[in-house]
């Protein structure tokens, strides 16, 4: 290949070439995968890149017969595996090769063992099926594998039930059953997107490693190009089921020719924003804020003894991965959960302390933005109805004069009018979001809670949702406290970052400063685990 | 798409409610059409009944006794010579009565039930729903024939009976219903807004939690009619001279050998409602998109 | 799991205890004396038979006398057959009830759960249409309809087989069992349909189809254990459901279990009778539905050691 040194062994092991695959259902047939090609070579990693709806997963599972068929249909193509070809084998040849040359990792380790039966059960099943040793002999290889993919004391646990591990653990586990019968090409469908950022971290590591040490092919398929920066050879980026663009790692990255992948790379979040930090006072302040949830004997204590002060006009990030509490933090400001105990003013008034009225008014001054936009809006509601019921309800318009605030929201969050009268299920994920921060604006609050507001979209979506929160909140004056587990998403839009672990603050400081000076470990392990940053360091 | 910028909220297009949806759904779904149509004549013509009957209920013809269908008696007649149709037509009154009116009690005392405990939680939840539990484990069958055998086959009592026994899974699918709605974040989104509970719970949770219950309400008729033929067929449910469909079966099975028709029309009438019920909640259900009615 | 074990058993006594208790005052407030039937009985014989079913004492105290009994296994003499001990009569009836509930379990199960197997791995086909409409015609045609249906079809017209009794005639206790059983085995078989379908859409089956395995042992391997804990966990309310059906199945086959038995008590006013059958009945449902939530329980290894066995 053009990209390697001369020295260097290059066996393709895989050699799609154009393959197509549609769906084929009442409503008619969609083309899913259009006429692609890439290879996979020994000892490398390409990384098939695309947003949701990209063909990405479809191309790589149609390949091994994992896709149900019908509705799934494959009109044409070839994908040569040493020479034969996976597409024209028999289920039960193809079978033969799924498990022991060709092994997949999937998404979501919590869901895709086996609920019902022992790790190391599952784990020798694959050795067992296709190679003909003993139980004793699996046994062996298997706890020989958990060693090395890093599993403590394998001999004690290889016989507990997957729930008894952790997320990260149980992608170890996945990626243990993967390689135990040495394969020659492994599938990776996104392996870390629904694990925390320094978990991620960890399972990108282990996976460069044992690739390395095995000298085997990797398809890795991602929808973030910075998850991939650090890992793979070759990139493959999808759009709509083809293929726009294909070059190493370095072309990617530095030229990437396709409008597309420079969008892509575009919606990287890099860099932070622009230093103006005016000097101003508090507006909330937080003061040895617990909020403990009862179950059980022991009191889960999500938030311990937090205090931070949010100033008038400023975007304060708030960090940390699962379970540190930061979901919990923007709730209890809100008056959303109960807080145990420590004080929240805002603007002077004690919100632990409001009843009936009061809180109503207060609510009226500080508003919350969810996560998931499929959720926060009520499905049985027009987008209509969801924007004119804060106005009505605080007496901001009355039913003859809301209409034409209601198309002043719709403009200001960029929603075509004429979908006013639309219900929430016919908007894509991103237009939902939209209307969401429409509703939570709509009584021009001082104040606004961002929990997540970007993660359940795709990147690209992501750029355009932050840049409308950035003029939003600068034409709206607001002062924010944006939630996020991704810290180079919160570094494009807060003025100072606070991190969180296990519900106690870890470091508070200025964005620049954190990023630059991280004086607490635990941030310095933050940082080292975003994704792409040995390559954007040198960018 | 229109693209022309819009002044007035009228101009926009009218979006596709969940409801309107679902109804699309449904009239696509021909076995869910058939069964609502076929439900709907047999209620009109229980309704109807008194006037529409071509014989009266107690008329007897001992002359001629039990005749196979014929041009004047079209499902022919019973050994009293009384006209099968015109049983078939009083019984079913009866059975679609208790069908309905112990469904009413069962929702009633359900939804409310479950409700409470859902919104309310914690302890309250805990008890309330415990004792829903205690009365699950406890063999209801049993104790209907028990409390008719005690209390004699009084018509009330059969409709309260049979709803309180139906009862207990409904109020486990509203408590489930609220209590997974509540934590839904557009529900934070209307406490955060400052909406008080009252206009939560009726704006925002009760048109969501409407899917299942009208699912589940469609599956529980036919048990109650099942329950209600059940008993009249022991003969401890509907007494003579009141009449139902389980009554003129357990009639019909005694003389099936010389005379079918009297077990195969009241037995047909009784099949072709529970199956109307049947497709019409199942394709409630897809139209709706409730996962599990139960729990 | 032994936790979870002593929690259920505990949570089943006071479930006995109001059954007992309610049905004990019911009873006794059923309108019409126990003797009422036969008319001018003499008053020395009256109170000796007063005395022997302790009417002659205050309610409460007949109360916890009766609870005393149940606790040695003793549930009185029957009012009717007054030489008979209600022991005894149930003794009588209860096997042959036990073995048509057995026989018409095992065609619910095999029946309904095979159905419902097959009809889920091809969902949406004439392998998915065919069990799935026969299991429908099962739910809505009751035992009431399909005992006399099958009586005229098999027994009258074709006769192939006997109408009524039990054990007396070969092939005889065949269309009782699948009289009972036709209702649950059509609820299996939408049941384990279900349940095989939410598990046959699981990442895990996935994962298993990746190793390579072929589709039977992905099945059985992997799918079939969490498909059937909804089927293990109706085991128990379908068991209740056997016992009240079998009164309408033994009814119609003039099977003489204890089925026959309560319903001809209920006629008889036999109040001793009913008392006895309702608890004793009521404990056994009790105890099955027990069996069943732990075996569904057991089953899955996430509620398992949440009860703290490992």
């Amino acid at each position: 290949m053009r990209w390697t040194c001369a020295a260097q062994r290059t066996d393709t092991v895989l050699k799609v070439e154009n393959l197509s695959v549609s769906f084929v259902t009442r409503m008619g047939t969609t083309q899913a995968v259009d006429d692609i090609s890439f290879t996979v070579e020994t000892g490398k990693i390409t990384a098939i890149i695309g947003e949701s709806g990209s063909g990405k997963s479809v191309a790589c599972y149609s390949l091994l017969g994992l896709i149900p068929q019908p509705p799934g249909r494959i009109d044409g193509g070839r994908a040569l595996f040493h020479g034969q070809d996976l597409l024209q084998l028999k289920p039960a040849e193809l079978r033969k090769i799924r498990g022991r040359d060709i092994a997949m990792i999937f998404q979501d380790p919590m869901t895709c063992l086996n609920p019902y039966m022992t790790v190391g059960k599952q784990l020798m099943e694959p050795l067992l099926y296709h190679k003909n040793v003993s139980v004793a002999q699996a046994r062996t290889r298997a706890l020989e594998l958990l060693e090395e993919v890093g599993i403590r004391d394998p001999a004690s646990t290889i016989d507990n039930y997957p729930h008894q591990f952790s997320g990260g653990m149980r992608q170890r586990v996945m990626i243990a059953m993967a390689l135990i019968n040495e394969p020659e090409l492994l599938i990776a469908d996104e392996p870390t997107t629904a694990l925390d950022v320094t978990i991620q971290a960890q399972i990108l590591k282990l996976l460069a490693e044992l690739q390395t040490k095995r000298d085997i092919g990797v398809l890795f398929i991602s929808h973030d190009l910075a998850v991939v920066a650090d890992i793979a050879d070759q990139i493959v980026v999808m759009q709509q089921g083809r293929i726009v663009e294909t070059g190493n790692r370095d072309d990617i990255f530095r030229n990437a020719k396709h409008p597309y992948t420079q969008k892509l790379l575009h919606a990287i979040p890099r860099g932070g924003k622009p230093v103006e930090l005016p000097a101003s006072e508090p507006l909330v302040t937080v003061r040895n804020l617990c909020t403990w949830f009862h179950s059980g004997k022991t009191p889960v204590k999500a938030v311990d003894d937090v205090s931070f002060d949010i100033l008038r006009g400023e975007v304060l990030g708030l960090v940390g991965e699962s379970g540190s509490g930061k979901s919990t933090i923007g709730r209890s400001l809100l008056r959303l959960v109960k807080v145990t105990s420590g004080k929240v003013h805002f603007d002077g008034i004690d919100v632990t302390a409001l009843q009936g009225r009061e809180l109503k008014n207060l609510r009226r001054r500080m508003q919350f933005i969810f996560q998931d936009p499929f959720a926060s809006l009520n499905p049985r509601r027009t987008v209509y109805d969801t924007l004119a019921e804060p106005l009505l309800l605080h007496g901001l318009e009355t039913r003859a004069t809301v209409g034409a605030h209601v198309l002043k929201l719709m403009d200001d969050v960029g929603l075509a009018r004429a979908f006013v009268r639309k219900y929430p299920h016919e908007f894509s994920g991103g237009q939902r979001q939209r209307i969401a921060i429409g509703r939570a604006l709509a009584t021009r609050p001082e104040f606004v809670v961002a929990d997540e507001p970007v993660s359940a979209l795709d990147v690209t979506i992501q750029a355009q949702i932050l840049e409308l929160m950035r003029e939003l909140g600068r034409e709206y004056g607001l002062t924010m406290l944006f939630i996020s587990h991704d810290l180079s998403v919160v570094r494009q839009l807060a003025d100072r970052i606070i991190v969180l672990n296990r519900g106690s603050v870890v470091e508070q400081a200025r964005t620049e400063d954190l990023f630059e000076r991280p004086q607490q470990a635990y941030t310095q392990q933050l940082l080292q685990s975003i994704p792409g940053r040995g390559l954007f360091g040198e960018l | 798409m229109n693209t022309t910028t819009i002044t007035d909220i009228a101009q926009a297009e009218q979006g596709t409610s969940l409801w309107r949806d679902a109804w699309l759904r449904l009239r696509r779904n021909r076995l869910a059409v058939f069964g609502l149509a076929v439900l709907l004549l047999f209620v009109i013509i229980a309704i109807l009944t008194p006037w529409i009957a071509p014989y009266g209920y107690a008329q007897q013809q001992l002359a001629i006794g039990a005749t196979p269908p014929s041009a004047a008696h079209w499902l022919g007649t019973d050994i009293y010579g009384r006209d099968l149709l015109t049983q078939i037509m009083y019984g079913g009154r009866i059975s679609l009565a208790v069908g309905f009116i112990a469904t009413a009690v069962a929702l009633l005392i359900g939804i409310t039930w479950g409700a409470v405990a859902g919104y309310v939680g914690g302890k309250v939840d805990a008890v309330m729903m415990r004792l829903v539990d205690i009365l699950y484990a406890l063999p209801f069958m049993i104790f209907i024939v028990l409390l008719m055998v005690v209390f004699g086959r009084n018509m009330l009592l059969l409709f309260l009976a049979i709803g309180a026994v139906e009862w207990l899974t409904m109020a486990r699918i509203m408590r489930s219903q609220v209590q997974s709605l509540r934590q839904q974040e557009f529900v934070e989104a209307a406490i955060s807004l400052g909406l008080s509970p009252t206009t939560i719970i009726f704006r925002h949770l009760v048109p969501n939690a409407l899917g299942p219950i009208i699912v589940y309400t469609t599956l529980t008729i036919p048990s109650v009619m099942l329950l209600e033929a059940f008993l009249s067929f022991l003969g401890l449910g509907v007494q003579p001279p009141q009449t139902s469909w389980g009554l003129l079966i357990s009639y019909g099975a005694e003389t099936m050998e010389e005379y079918p028709w009297l077990l195969l029309y009241p037995g047909l009438a009784l099949i072709l409602t529970l199956f109307s019920l049947n497709f019409l909640g199942d394709g409630l259900r897809d139209a709706l998109d409730v996962r599990s009615a139960k729990d | 799991m032994w936790r979870f074990i002593g929690f259920r058993v505990l949570q089943s006594i006071p479930v006995l205890l109001v059954v007992i208790t309610v049905t004990f005052f019911l009873v006794r407030i059923a309108p019409g004396g126990p003797f009422s039937s036969e008319k001018a009985v003499i008053p020395e014989v009256k109170a000796a038979l007063e005395a022997k079913y302790r009417l002659n004492l205050p309610m409460f105290e007949q109360y916890t006398a009766y609870l005393g009994d149940l606790a040695q296994g003793d549930l009185g003499p029957s009012f009717k057959y007054p030489g008979r001990t209600v022991n005894e009569l149930i003794a009588a009836g209860f096997p042959v009830t036990a073995e048509l509930g057995f026989y018409a379990l095992l065609v619910a199960i095999s029946i309904g759960g095979i159905a419902g197997v097959i009809a889920a791995l091809r969902p949406n086909t004439a392998q998915d249409y065919i069990p799935m409409s026969v299991a429908m015609i099962g739910i809505c045609v009751p035992s009431l309809l399909m005992g006399p249906i099958l009586i005229l079809v098999f027994g009258i017209y074709l006769e192939w087989l006997p109408v009524s009794g039990w054990g007396d005639m070969p092939g005889d206790k065949i269309l009782p069992a699948i009289t009972l059983g036709s209702t649950y085995a059509a609820y299996i078989a939408r049941l384990s349909r279900a349940g095989m379908l939410e598990v046959m859409s699981q990442d895990y089956i996935r994962t298993a189809r990746a190793k390579g395995l072929p589709e039977w042992r992905v099945v059985t391997g992997h799918a079939l254990r969490g498909g059937m804990i909804p089927v293990v966990a109706f085991l128990g309310p379908a068991f209740a459901g056997l016992l009240s059906g079998s009164f309408v199945v033994e009814t119609i086959f003039q099977i003489p279990g204890l089925g026959r038995f309560y319903v001809q008590a209920a006629f008889n006013r036999d109040y001793t009778m009913i008392l006895g059958a309702t608890v004793f009945l009521a404990t056994l449902i009790v105890v099955f539905n027990l069996l069943s939530d732990i075996l569904a329980a057991w089953m899955n290894p996430r509620l398992r050691s949440q009860y703290g066995d490992r």
